[in-house]
Parts: C-alpha cells; sequence; structure tokens
C-alpha cells in the first residue's frame, strides 16, 4: 500500500482537465517514468510554476470542483505517481480521473466546499502539509502552526482498491 | 417502477456487486487503440497474463497519430499490431482501413443496443447512440476488460433531455448538445447518463445521434444513450440481416432495451428545438457557449473539419454544401480529416473532396491528429481555431492555441469569411 500524506500543492481553481495535468503531446511516451518534467506543464493559474519546489515536493495535491475532467488518460494518475503525488483532495472529480486514481492504489478524495475553503487557507503557509489516514477515513492538516483534522467518505470498493494496491490484481483474484 | 435504458443494461449484465454501489459487468465489446492500451499490454506481459478474454469482442485501430509521425507513435503502433496479431484480434485496423474510432467502430456495426462498450477514450460515450451503455475508462480498467471481459462501476443516474420540435434551418445536433452542456455545465452530468429522447431526435439520422452522444463527456457524462428504433435497426441492417428474419424483428428485438415508459429520472431537462440558434465556444471550456450572432470579429487562423465528434459524411455534407463555389478567407487554412477511409471514399464519390479542394482545403487521411494537439494541424502560440471536435480545453491543439467548437456548418461560414460567423445566411 502506497503512503499518502506530506507537502501539500494548492491548485484553487475548479474543472481543471487531464490535458491540463499532462498535455496530449506526451503520451507517445511508452514508460510512466517518462512523464515525469512534465506534470502539469499546461496549467495556467496565478502564482503556480509547473517546474517550481512546490511542485517538486509535494505529495497531496488540493483544488476545487470538477478536477480530473476531459481526457480519460490514466497518464494524469501516472504522472501525479511518478512525482510522488498519490493522493488528490479536491470537492468533486470527473468520473474516469477518479477511478483512474484508485484503480491504481492512489486515493481521489472529496471534501464538502467549506472543509475545502479551511484547508485552502493554509494556501500561503511554507510548511502546509497534510497526512491521511485511509483505513479511518480522516485527514490532518497542518501549517503555520495550526493543525485541523477532518474525516471523508470513502467507497467500500475504493477503499478496497487503495488496500489492494489497485485493480488489476484485485479483478484477476476474482473474476 | 420502470426501468431507464441503463438501469436494463446494468441488470443483464451484473457478474457481482463486491460492495454496495459498486457494480461489476460483463462487457460485450472492448475497443482498443494505440495511445491508451499499450501501457495496458505491457502491464500484462510483465504480470505474466499475456492473453485476452475474447479475442472475437475486443476491436482495436490505429488512429490517433496515423500514419506514425515519428519512433515513439511507431513504437505504440507496433506494440498494439503485434499484441492483436498475436492474440489473434481479427478486427484490427491498421493503415489504409484505419479511422477515428469512434466512428469506425459503429461504421463496421460492432456495437448494438444493450450492449456494454468500453474503452480508454473518453468519447466512448459515443456509442450510446445505439442504445448501448459505453463508457470511456483508463488504461487499468481497459486492462481489466482486455484480461477478464468485466468492468467495475457506480451505477449511474439518468438525466432524460427531451428535444422536441423541429430544428431551425443552420442549427444541428452539434447546436443542441452544446447549448445544453451550456446550460449544465462541464460536470452538470457527472456520474450521470445523458438519454436523449424526444420528437428531434427521433428524426435524426445515426450520425447526428453519435454527435449528440460524443459530446456528453463534456458534460461529464459517463454515456450518452439514445432510444434504439427504425433508424438504429436500417443503420445496422448491413450486418445484422443474417440475425433476424426482418427488419421488423429486430427492431422488435432491440426495443427490449428502450426504457420503460415508468421509468424514474434524476432530472428531466426539455429543450424546445425551435428556439435553438447556431453557437460556438468561446474561452477554454465546453460549458462556455454563445450564440455565433454575438461573435464580433473573432478571425480564426485555421478551420479544422473532423474527428469523432462531427467528422462524418453527413457533416462532409452540410460543410460542402456552404463551401461550394466559394473560397477560404485570406487569413485562414483549412484542413479536413473524414473521419474514416469509407467516409473519405464516400465523399469523393458524391465530389465533396473537389468542393473542399477547390475552396483551399487540405484533406489529410482518417486520424485524430490535430484535436488533440497530435498531428496534421498542430496551432502554434496565439493561433485560433474554427473545429468541429469536442474540447476547447487551453492548449488541446497546440500549446498557446486557441479552440472555438461549432457545428461543420459554422465552422464552413467560418472558413469564408475568416472570422466566426452565421452559416444561415448560406442555407
Amino acid at each position: 500500500m502506497k503512503t499518502f500524506g506530506g507537502p501539500v500543492l494548492f491548485l484553487d481553481r475548479a474543472d481543471i482537465n487531464t490535458d491540463e495535468i499532462i498535455p496530449a503531446k506526451y503520451l507517445t511516451e511508452i514508460t510512466k517514468q517518462d512523464l515525469k518534467p512534465y506534470i502539469l506543464e499546461d496549467l495556467k493559474l496565478d502564482g503556480f510554476d509547473p517546474k517550481g519546489p512546490k511542485t517538486k515536493n509535494a505529495r497531496v495535491v488540493v483544488s476545487r470542483a470538477n478536477f480530473g475532467c476531459g481526457s480519460s488518460r490514466e497518464h494524469a494518475p501516472w504522472v501525479f505517481e511518478v512525482n510522488d503525488i498519490t493522493a488528490v483532495v479536491a470537492e468533486s472529480f470527473a468520473r474516469i480521473f477518479r477511478q483512474n486514481m484508485f484503480n491504481c492504489g492512489m486515493a481521489a478524495i472529496e471534501l464538502p466546499k467549506a472543509d475545502l475553503d479551511l484547508i485552502f487557507s493554509h494556501g500561503n503557509d511554507a510548511d502546509a502539509s497534510m497526512s491521511i489516514d485511509i483505513e479511518a477515513q480522516t485527514l490532518t492538516m497542518s501549517g503555520g502552526g495550526k493543525q485541523k483534522s477532518f474525516s471523508f467518505e470513502l467507497s467500500p470498493f475504493d477503499k478496497a482498491l487503495v488496500m489492494a494496491g489497485g485493480w488489476v490484481d484485485y479483478a484477476d483474484t476474482k473474476y | 417502477m420502470g426501468k431507464t435504458t441503463a438501469e436494463k443494461i446494468f441488470a443483464a449484465h451484473l457478474v457481482d456487486e463486491p460492495f454496495s454501489g459498486t457494480k461489476v459487468l460483463r462487457l460485450d465489446v472492448v475497443l482498443c487503440h494505440e495511445i491508451t492500451t499499450p501501457i495496458a499490454i505491457d502491464d500484462l506481459i510483465v504480470r505474466g497474463k499475456d492473453r485476452v478474454f475474447d479475442a472475437t469482442k475486443i476491436k482495436a485501430v490505429i488512429d490517433h497519430v496515423t500514419p506514425s509521425k515519428d519512433s515513439k507513435t511507431a513504437t505504440q503502433a507496433k506494440i498494439l499490431r503485434d499484441w492483436a496479431r498475436r492474440q489473434g484480434i481479427k478486427d484490427f485496423f491498421d493503415v489504409g482501413a484505419n479511422g477515428v474510432c469512434h466512428a469506425l467502430f459503429p461504421e463496421k456495426g460492432f456495437i448494438r443496443p444493450g450492449n456494454t462498450v468500453i474503452m480508454g477514450d473518453s468519447h466512448t460515450c459515443t456509442h450510446g447512440a445505439f442504445g448501448a451503455f459505453a463508457a470511456g475508462v483508463g488504461t487499468t480498467d481497459l486492462e481489466v476488460g482486455i484480461l477478464k471481459g468485466v468492468c467495475a462501476f457506480r451505477e449511474p443516474k439518468t438525466i432524460r433531455v427531451n428535444v422536441n420540435g423541429v430544428l431551425p434551418k443552420g442549427v444541428y445536433a452539434k447546436d443542441v448538445v452544446l447549448t445544453l452542456i451550456g446550460q449544465i455545465g462541464v460536470n452538470g452530468a457527472t456520474d450521470r447518463v445523458l438519454e436523449f429522447r424526444g420528437s428531434t431526435i427521433d428524426t435524426m439520422t445515426m450520425e447526428s445521434r453519435m454527435t449528440l452522444c460524443n459530446m456528453a463527456i463534456e458534460a461529464g457524462g459517463t454515456s450518452g444513450i439514445c432510444m434504439p428504433d427504425m433508424t438504429t435497426v436500417e443503420y445496422l441492417w448491413p450486418f445484422t440481416q443474417g440475425e433476424f428474419a426482418s427488419k421488423q424483428a429486430a427492431l422488435a428485438d432491440y426495443q427490449q432495451w428502450c426504457s420503460d415508459s415508468d421509468a424514474s429520472y434524476e432530472q428531466t431537462i426539455e429543450i424546445d428545438a425551435a428556439q435553438l440558434v447556431p453557437v460556438a465556444t468561446y474561452n477554454y471550456k465546453p460549458d462556455q457557449v454563445k450564440p455565433v450572432t454575438e461573435f464580433t470579429d473573432n478571425k480564426v487562423d485555421q478551420i479544422y473539419l473532423g474527428s469523432c465528434t462531427n467528422g462524418r459524411l453527413e457533416d462532409l455534407r452540410i460543410a460542402a454544401q456552404i463551401l461550394k463555389g466559394r473560397k477560404l478567407a485570406d487569413n485562414v487554412r483549412g484542413i479536413l480529416s473524414p473521419a474514416t477511409p469509407k467516409i473519405y471514399r464516400d465523399a469523393m464519390k458524391e465530389g465533396l473532396i473537389d468542393i473542399f479542394l477547390d475552396a483551399g482545403f487540405c484533406v489529410t487521411n482518417s486520424t485524430c491528429g490535430a484535436c488533440l494537439g497530435m498531428s496534421n494541424g498542430v496551432l502554434a502560440d496565439g493561433e485560433v481555431c474554427a473545429s468541429t471536435t469536442n474540447r476547447n480545453f487551453n492548449g488541446r491543439m497546440g500549446k498557446g492555441g486557441m479552440v472555438h467548437l461549432m457545428s461543420p456548418a459554422t465552422a464552413a461560414a467560418t472558413a469564408i469569411e475568416g472570422k466566426i460567423a452565421d452559416p444561415r445566411p448560406y442555407l
């Protein structure tokens, strides 16, 4: 099982699509590792630098509604994975991206807007960090000397996929 | 309580419900292309599971970058080609026979009412036009589909979209679906099926229904769905006449999949066809839609006609009708990619290709190419494209490029004027 948590990358915008996460021109790469330098390359957001230290150090992405919309490309979860980002926390997800995350044994966690507003209030904390406990379905946001915990919903199937490390082995054993 | 089409298909294909809310379905058709399948193939090899659940139910095509443009895309094509041969997948479409997947596979008669269909491609929802449940998935779901013939879903709720009345001149399926997306937003149908009903849909061709269902994903929808009817039967008849005694018999069989009259819907949206106007997108999201008459002096650099949304024969006929005897404006270049070789050939026989060439268009082979900024018409930074495709995301057709989505008629009028234009004066 992967570990979830660490420094947070804040992407404060709704409808971030998978073309922004990994542009189509890089879908010709055959290995996941080759995607690594191109993370979030086409995302235009004030103050965001895809090559900056915040992106490099991040282990969790926090964003708004409808994260991962557009193309079905699993290269979007993969480019996070090879950059050691294994969880995305958002108000809502596009269906395919959400399933792709769990299918890879990673986490796509939905929180209500009010909770996300509190989490985004740490956006300027240099030490903003999150720890995620999948089993207990809680996450803790800390930074700037403050700390707060939130509980989240997780479907039993998605939880089982995270625990199993993904869908392929799960399905091949069972079906 | 009656059932919707999606509920009927789910009930008929249910293999397992491992947890409340998760349904594992048996798959009738697994579609593959060379961008999202090779990593699944390589992973199956690494896992020692290089096999397929049923080679007759897997269909594969090289379509996104074809013919290959460089070593990497050639490698992707080769992985798919070698795998299809190794696994005995007979319905594999290589250079010369290949076209845009969501135009090619229906044209071959592979999708039937009541089917479950997946593909590692978000526009798989197109195939719901046949009364199927068709969902785009990622590579891992595709890999499991190839290996085991199953896929897990949260059962989607259904939004019923009633479109009634006669579409005014210059208004097409693309305008209907863009207007709908503009209303409900880019996540208005997430985890939902969009079921298209009403007299406007009843009189639409299969091509137009595919255009509608194709864009369901742009509102977040899992699948678009249209009710199978005699139009569906007629479209599939070249492939099904050995299976049924008559078209009436085929219709009776297909209609078992139609939603029951007492089915319940999460929401019903009413659209009055007579009130619709030609529209186009502005900015970078497919729900940013406004009437073409509200665009003033929006100059474009390129016209793109093609894709799984609007690259079919009907689309080419509509554009050609407007372009006949006219020329591209001086400031624009035009690119046409007929979506399949059959469409290309039919368009040639009808004299449509001559019309496009005379107007100054470049006619390319059938490929997804420019739609996702891969090849055959990528934009430069700062350039603007009027396009019959499905996504106007920032950089979609090339870094720094801008895309306006529209119908083939609006794209043709725009080609002539060099700026976003109303097609109605040309009809």
